[in-house]
């Protein structure tokens, strides 16, 4: 059962990591993703907000982390995502595969973030010198989950 | 039927949700968009680009050709951008 967890508070990628990993002799890679707010001198941004459908995030979360598990084969997947409000250099979401082999073990990680993107509910609002505004979609998130609709 | 909103939507609507009980003749989640925007200005405004309305039935993902019938909630948000 791939762990999924939603949460206000920060959290620490590597204890994170160590939790994760021990006593797990019988695997061999590891990989893991962690995005974090992003500010920019071009596009600074103060502070982003994350709205999410409580309920249906976690849903949405753990059905792609299941997909993974089954499609690469894994030996375990864990995902945590923040809602709420962060500042730049915070992280907002991890993923954790684990495999025998590391190829599986980036291709779920990636799964699953490609699908999260585009089809999690959860909303970003930046806030910058110049206001706030909600993150617009990219199409490109939605090329990078489609090439694993084949 | 239960409506609820999410991000601008909820935003421009000033509200989280409605509780709705649409006519028989309103069917799918488009019958419903084109419902609420008959009886609602700030609907009709905000739904005048309806690629940039996802909806989800019972929370799951459903298109706007999507029955209602039987659904408890329905809920209507912009594209989604999390990770």
């Amino acid at each position: 059962m791939p762990r999924v967890r939603l949460q206000a508070e920060p959290f620490d990628p590597g204890a994170e990591t160590n939790a994760f990993l021990k006593g797990r002799e019988e695997t061999g890679a590891f990989v893991s993703f962690v995005g974090t707010v992003r500010s920019t001198p071009d596009k600074p941004v103060t502070s982003l907000t994350l709205e999410h459908y409580p309920g249906m995030a976690e849903a949405q979360i753990t059905r792609f982390a299941e997909e993974a598990l089954e499609r690469f084969k894994l030996t375990d997947i864990a995902a945590i995502h923040r809602f709420g409000t962060m500042k730049p250099g915070e992280v907002i979401v991890m993923v954790m595969a684990l495999s025998p082999h590391r190829l599986a073990a980036f291709d779920g990680a990636n799964f699953v973030m490609d699908w999260l993107k585009t089809d999690a509910p959860f909303w970003k609002k930046e806030a910058g010198p110049q206001g706030e505004n909600w993150v617009e979609a990219k199409a490109t998130d939605d090329t990078a989950r489609d090439r694993w609709k084949s | 039927m239960k409506l609820v909103y999410f991000a601008w939507i909820r935003e421009r609507l000033n509200r989280s949700g409605d509780e709705v009980d649409p006519p028989a003749e309103v069917v799918t989640v488009s019958d419903l968009l084109d419902w609420l925007a008959d009886g609602d200005e700030s609907f009709a405004l905000l739904l005048e680009d309806r690629k940039a309305i996802r909806a989800a039935r019972d929370e799951e993902l459903v298109d706007h050709d999507a029955p209602i019938a039987g659904a408890g909630t329905i809920a209507l948000f912009p594209p989604m951008t999390g990770g």
